[in-house]
This record gives structure tokens, sequence and C-alpha cells, in this order.
């Protein structure tokens, strides 16, 4: 037993992770006979919360509550998997990313994210807040837009050929490498 | 029965999100820099093992649990709005270091102040809901 804890407790390497991440497909599929996708989540949620009048809006959420409740379960897992199957290691990013994230100034690489943009501390700081709060209006934004996120689209569309979802993904990396490649070393630096 | 289904299949979902560190912000940066070949294996590998269940559910039609006719609808053709979209989520994912599934999981394994992020997002749904006739989709 221990030493299944010990296994599991190692970072995954991508063979085993994507592999499992795939079988989202036919789980949801089989299990739910619903697609997989992540950032539909967002919708229900202001459908939910937010009293409008807008039609994109008005539509059956509770009917899509099992995506909810999906969400809870990836706070759960992850949870779990933080909490008891972890060695706490830093990320074993290659040399080349180490060194780059060196040029941008960041220091700490010991957890998932650097602990000197995204945590509590840093709050009253316009780098913590416009990476935060304007990537997350973003991600909101441009999913619903694109109809889709990396596992709506990517996985989930790719997976049975969509175009749009093609389309989508070349949008995903169009607007990644820009931020990645122009803007944030400019607000880094 | 069907959210006993959700819960468990997320669980296991945030479970692989921390195990294989897709959730990473550091990830995310070596991959739009094509450093590491990590991220494009998971990727990749989950779109191979995707697009074969789909083609063993199509050929051998299978039924969902509740003894359906799997249906796949395809998507609508807007490609427009595809690739704008795309991009403005392109820019988000590389800022936040993370789509929808890695921001509720970061908030799970305790990078809790992604919660805002989570918030911003659902406050970008309702701008798009707000604009949705006046883009070009």
């Amino acid at each position: 037993m221990n030493s299944l804890v010990e296994w599991i407790s190692q970072p995954w390497p991508w063979y085993v992770a994507g592999p499992i991440i795939g079988l989202m497909v036919p789980l949801h599929l089989i299990l739910l006979n619903r697609t997989f996708g992540i950032s539909s989540t967002f919708r229900h949620v202001c459908a939910a919360c937010i009293p409008s009048k807008l039609d994109f809006l008005n539509y059956d959420w509770k009917a899509e509550s099992w995506n909810l409740v999906f969400a809870v379960g990836i706070l759960i897992g992850s949870f779990l998997a933080a909490a008891y199957f972890s060695t706490g290691e830093p990320i074993a990013l290659s040399e080349a990313a180490v060194a780059r994230m060196q040029e941008f100034g960041i220091q700490d690489m010991s957890g998932q994210h650097p602990a000197d943009i995204f945590s509590w501390d840093h709050i009253g700081e316009w780098r913590t807040l416009l990476f935060v709060i304007l990537g997350g209006f973003l991600v909101g934004f441009g999913t619903r837009y694109a109809g889709g996120c990396t596992s709506g689209h990517a996985i989930m569309g790719l997976s049975h050929f969509q175009l749009p979802s093609f389309v989508a993904v070349l949008g995903f990396f169009t607007g990644g490498l820009i931020m990645s490649w122009l803007i944030l070393p400019l607000i880094l630096s | 029965m069907k959210n006993t289904i959700a819960l468990i299949l997320g669980s296991l979902f945030g479970l692989i999100l921390v195990k294989a560190e897709v959730l990473s912000w550091f990830r995310i940066q070596e991959m739009f820099a094509f450093q590491s070949f990590h991220m494009y294996g998971i990727i990749g590998s989950a779109i191979a093992v995707g697009a074969l269940s789909v083609w063993l559910i199509r050929t051998f039609k299978v039924k969902s649990l509740e003894g359906n006719l799997i249906e796949l609808n395809d998507k609508a053709p807007r490609y427009t709005s595809a690739y704008v979209g795309g991009t403005v989520f392109g820019l988000g994912w590389a800022m936040t270091g993370a789509c929808p599934g890695p921001m509720y999981a970061l908030i799970g394994s305790g990078t809790t102040i992604m919660v805002l992020a989570v918030v911003a997002g659902v406050l970008g749904v309702l701008t798009y809901a707000a604009l949705r006739d006046k883009l070009p989709h």
C-alpha cells in the first residue's frame, strides 16, 4: 500500500496522464451522454448567479448542473492530490525554461504557480491584479466567444475532427504566443 | 446518478491535472516557448485516445448508460468567433497559466487566489452575453 501511494505521489509522465485525460471523452459520452467540456461551467455560474434579460444567459442551466458537479469534483480531486499524493518537489522544468524564468526575474519556482505573483500576499500589486483578474476575464470572454476551451475544443472537438475546433486551437496558440513572447516580457521586466 | 458519476469523473480529472502539472503556470510558459514536450505529449495523446474512442463508439454504435444511442453534434461552423475568441482565450491562458479546468484545480490544491480569476471569468461571460449581437461570428 505504501509503495502504491509513493508511486502515485510522483509526478506523472505525459504518456500516463495524457491518455487518462483522453478517456474523459468516452467516459462523458457513455456514462453521462454529454460531451466533455469545462468552460461552460462559467456560463452556468453566470446564468445562475447574475439575473439578467440577456438571451445568452436565459436557458435551463439546471439541466447542465452535472457540469457544475464535475467542477466540484475537480476541487476535491486536486485537494486530495496536493494534500495526500504529492512529493512537494518543485516542477521539473526544462533547463531552458528555468533560464527564461530567471530572465523574467522570477526566482521562486518552488510551487505550481509563481508565488511572487499568484498569492494573496501580493493582492495589492498591479501585476497580480493584471495576471489574475484581466487574465481570468479574457479566459471567460474568449472561451464563450470561441465556444469552448482546451477541453471542449482541443480535446473533445479535435477527437471528432471538428474544423471550428481546429480553427479555435489555432486561435489559442495565436493568443498564447503573443502573450508569452511579446506582452509578458514587457510586464515582467 | 448523473451527479455521482460527474463528481467521480471530476475528482479523477482534478487529480490528474495536479499530478501531470498541467495546472502550472511554469508548464504553460514552457509550452508556449517550445521548451519541453511535456504539454504537447499530454494534449496530443489525449486527443489520440479521444479520437480512437469516438471512432470505436461510432463504429460499434455504443449506447450510453441510460440506453440511448450516443449522439455527437457538430460544432457550429462559425470560424471568425472560433479564431478571434480563441485568440482572446489564448491571451488569458498564457497570462493566468490556466484554462478553466486548471483554475478549479489550482483553487483545490492551494493557489486560492485563482477564485478571483474564476469570478473575473464569469464576468467575462456576462460581458460576452451583453455584446454578443454586436460581435462578428
